[in-house]
């Protein structure tokens, strides 16, 4: 007799359910990412609140030691515009897009992956009511937070060294927000295919090159045009160059298309990530 | 170092630990107070005690991995100030604390820890199939030790201890962590081992675990021996035959317990029960009633060990 | 060994034969095992690293061949075109009217990093990790094995991958026509030299550290990095205000490099500071050997 009760309500729960299924995503997406961002600020606050705040000292010790050290050996090089310009000059807003790559990928990467595989925080949190869209975007925002802090920090110090020549090299701070952006939303999906340490190693194998070859140091020129090519299908080198064109203030057609290409990757990333959330989780 | 010190000379009945006035300090804290005792070969002996008695520290310094503050310890007949590597190279050891090696695979995990003892290949392969299928885990010689439950990765690291052929097992609280079907397996594959004339030397705060595996123990707490005998001679000499356990709910337990004044040897008012000890259990709940006391529950059983630490300390083994 | 000699009514008794008297014998006595390993357990310990080496050996040898490749596309060839435009043909000023191209300026000072980055990579988690996450060093502290044992055999583990580390590096230079001179070779053991010298210390610190608060973190950021920066690396010292020279000076990797220098393209200075730089070097390496060799006994009793 009480079975059949218990039988009957469990058949009239789901008769509630589509108020949230109405929504799209509703299996994934709680609408509480803030439960998530506050979480990890407090989590960062109270504990390594030093060591984050020491990421912003990495870009600055690049700046000084090439733009200073090597630029007395290079003199000065040719900037977006098509002028003359310092070294410092030349390699500052590309520090500034490879920072802001660097601490994407570190928090959707590392970051994500010992939470979700060592932590096991998420499994935690998905316990809630939260869905992993919520949790993907909470941690992908935080990123972005400390993305943004960085980047006003480090355009800062280009103030402070005279190397802040337009007025539109203050939109640097956003465009590196997008840029880390687009490399958070797909870090965090290709992190979900990672398994072991030893896997992770992969990513770092694929950042060096990236950061080296990507114009930071030197102009494309100097390579012949197939490698040229290839390059220029790297997402740093459009954060490259959106951020270089933006402090030397020679916007064109061109800074339109890097952003572009921002956009369209942020939102194949987040399309990768929601899928493979909804694998790991929802299975 | 003489023929004398050599295990295998030393028959069953010599004796292989002997300390005197042992004493461990870090700091101001005294972690060991001046112990003697001693152990013979073949003898399975236990260090009884709740958590921070000393029983870790005097193992360490057994094992010849802690240095003694003062007081005497010969392990073989040797120094392990001055021995160390010879008497430890007569042991098997068993941490509190898992120490596998991870990033090895679980037969890999033997061979490598017999080569530190300087064992030549040729003895160490077929020797780890020997220990897996001893501990159980002859099916898993090539899964990650990540692979392992807490049973099996105790599993093997006794096999693992036993890889040097030891006639001496320090084992530090072998089942602590672990289900009661894995303890009974791991029980089970000690008392082989003690059978087979291995001097077993263990630390435990489980009185059942002491009274299935020690022939004889030592009872400690701060640091300081509180008694010293055989699980039975101890539970004579200090409880009575049976215990009543009476339950009268949390907030009467203390009131009532000075109403049961008279029966039995003594009464033990705990937070959540009363004990009473009594060489017949069954006639003091029968006194009980008939002073118009009606306890939730009622038990009657044989006195542990737990009774006797809790007479010779008035605290509990666990706390 | 599934033969069951003996049958037991115990609560699990299913399978297995008793060990200890019936099993294998080892061949050695306690006290000759003890003498054995008294003599050759450095051995183990580095037989024990490589073993636990070949679980991630793909990433050892994809980072020592990857690496050079990549740093010396980038920074010999891609950087070296916009300096070499500008220093004109003769090449990074040297003084006492000497140039050199600055991909060869440049090859030993990238070989001499790659030696301290896998210095500082096997000097920190691993270390941190025998003593706590893993606690590997606990297994071994049951054994004969004494704690200056295991020292030495790290470092022994280290060397061998830093000479493989160096030594595919230098291939590579050569490849790419960076060291003109037939004493290039000599650059090999002064990177791994430089290795030490930074590699001992720290891991004397990482041994010494009882709770991971991040410190690895920020060794990496400001030990680590202003070292790969400001070591004249990538450009003479003296490029640099004077006021923060005095880091080159400190720097093991300065020393290690300009050594590497020395042997490459036969940089020219005074005997006595080749002498001095090798002494400097060996003097860190000896302090942080002596060091993290009280720092293991003390954390391992033995």
């Amino acid at each position: 007799m009480s079975r059949q009760t218990l039988g009957g309500t469990s058949r009239k729960q789901p008769a509630q359910l589509p108020v949230l299924s109405g929504r799209p995503l509703a299996s994934l997406y709680a609408g509480n990412v803030r439960a998530v961002f506050a979480r990890g600020l407090k989590a960062t606050w109270g504990s390594n609140w030093a060591i984050t705040a020491s990421g912003f000292v990495e870009p600055v010790l690049y700046l000084v030691a090439m733009g200073v050290g090597l630029g007395s050996l290079i003199g000065t090089v040719e900037g977006p515009g098509g002028e003359r310009i310092g070294y410092a000059n030349y390699i500052a807003p590309a520090l500034l897009a490879v920072s802001a790559m660097n601490g994407a990928v570190y928090d959707s990467t590392w970051n994500v992956f010992f939470k979700l595989n060592y932590a096991k925080l998420y499994e935690g949190m998905l316990n809630t009511s939260l869905g992993p869209l919520d949790v993907a975007l909470g941690e992908i925002l935080l990123a972005l937070l400390r993305g943004a802090l960085y980047a006003t920090g480090f355009t800062a110090v280009m103030g402070v060294m005279g190397l802040v020549t337009a007025p539109w090299a203050l939109l640097m701070v956003p465009a590196a927000v997008l840029v880390a952006f687009g490399f958070a939303s797909f870090g965090m999906g290709v992190t979900s295919f990672m398994k072991t340490f030893q896997q992770m190693d992969w990513i770092s194998f694929v950042m060096l090159p990236m950061f080296l070859f990507s114009a930071t140091f030197y102009p494309l020129s100097v390579y012949p045009e197939p490698v040229q090519w290839m390059v220029q299908a790297l997402p740093l080198w459009h954060g490259v160059e959106l951020l270089r064109q933006l402090s030397a203030g020679a916007v064109t057609a061109a800074t339109g298309l890097h952003i572009l290409y921002y956009l369209v990757m942020i939102l194949l990333g987040l399309v990768l990530t929601t899928a493979r959330l909804r694998r790991l989780f929802l299975s | 170092m003489s023929q004398a010190h050599r295990p295998d000379s030393a028959g069953r009945g010599d004796i292989v630990v002997s300390a005197r006035n042992l004493t461990k300090k870090f700091g101001d804290f005294t972690a060991v107070d001046a112990i003697s005792f001693q152990v013979r070969a073949g003898e399975s002996f236990g260090l009884l005690g709740p958590n921070g008695a000393g029983k870790s520290t005097t193992m360490r310094m057994i094992g010849g991995v802690s240095r003694r503050t003062s007081g005497e310890l010969a392990i073989m007949g040797l120094d392990p100030d001055r021995h160390g590597p010879e008497i430890r190279a007569h042991l098997g050891v068993v941490p509190q604390q898992d120490n596998l090696d991870q990033e090895l695979r679980v037969r890999d995990n033997l061979i490598v820890y017999g080569r530190y003892f300087g064992l030549p290949h040729s003895y160490l392969r077929p020797k780890a199939d020997e220990l897996l299928e001893f501990a159980q885990l002859a099916d898993k010689a090539r899964a990650k030790v990540d692979a392992l439950s807490g049973g099996m990765k105790r599993r093997l690291t006794i096999a693992r201890s036993l890889v040097n052929d030891p006639r001496m097992l320090l084992l530090d609280e072998p089942t602590t962590g672990l289900d009661p079907q894995a303890r009974h397996i791991l029980w089970d594959r000690l008392f082989r081992l003690k059978e087979s004339g291995v001097t077993l030397i263990l630390t435990t705060h489980y009185m059942d675990e002491a009274e299935q595996l020690c022939d004889r123990l030592i009872v400690v707490d701060k640091g300081r021996i509180m008694a010293e005998g055989s699980p039975a001679a101890l539970i004579r000499e200090h409880s009575t035959r049976e215990v009543l356990e009476l339950r009268f709910g949390s907030e009467r337990n203390a009131a009532v317990a000075a109403e049961l004044g008279g029966i039995g040897e003594r009464q033990e008012a705990l937070p959540d029960r009363v004990l009473i000890y009594a060489d017949d259990g069954e006639a003091a709940l029968e006194q009980v009633s008939g002073r118009g006391l009606r306890p939730l529950t009622s038990l009657v059983r044989r006195s542990s060990l737990e009774d006797v630490f809790l007479r010779l300390t008035g605290r509990s083994l666990i706390d | 060994m599934t033969e069951i000699r003996r049958t037991t009514n115990n609560a699990a008794g299913t399978a297995g034969g008793l060990p200890a008297r019936d099993g294998l014998r080892p061949p050695l006595s306690p006290l000759e095992s003890a003498a054995r390993v008294r003599r050759l357990g450095s051995l183990y310990v580095l037989e024990h690293w490589l073993r636990a080496m070949r679980g991630y050996g793909w990433t050892v040898l994809l980072t020592a061949v990857g690496t050079p490749l990549v740093y010396l596309f980038a920074m010999g060839v891609g950087l070296a075109a916009l300096v070499d435009a500008n220093t004109g043909a003769g090449g990074v000023p040297l003084g006492a009217g000497r140039a050199v191209p600055y991909l060869v300026f440049v090859a030993p000072a990238l070989l001499a990093t790659a030696a301290i980055m896998v210095a500082a990579e096997e000097n920190t988690y691993p270390v941190m990790s025998g003593f706590k996450w893993r606690r590997t060093y606990y297994g071994p502290q049951a054994t004969p094995l004494a704690s200056r044992q295991l020292v030495n055999g790290h470092c022994l583990g280290v060397l061998c991958r830093l000479l493989l580390t160096c030594g595919l590096y230098f291939l590579f230079l050569l490849l790419f026509g960076a060291v003109p001179e037939a004493s290039g070779w000599a650059m090999i053991p002064t990177a791994a030299l430089g290795g030490f010298a930074f590699g001992l210390p720290l891991m004397a610190y990482a041994s010494g550290i009882e709770d991971e608060k991040g410190q690895f973190a920020l060794v990496q950021r400001f030990v680590v990095m202003p070292l790969f920066l400001f070591s004249g690396t990538f450009f003479p010292l003296e490029a640099m205000p004077p006021a923060v020279r005095w880091f080159g000076w400190i720097s093991p990797l300065w020393h290690s490099t300009e050594l590497g220098r020395v042997a490459g393209y036969g940089q020219v200075e005074p005997a006595w500071l080749t002498v001095l730089r090798v002494c400097y070097l060996a003097l860190l390496a000896a302090a942080g050997w002596l060091l993290a060799r009280r720092v293991y006994a003390r954390r391992l009793g033995t």
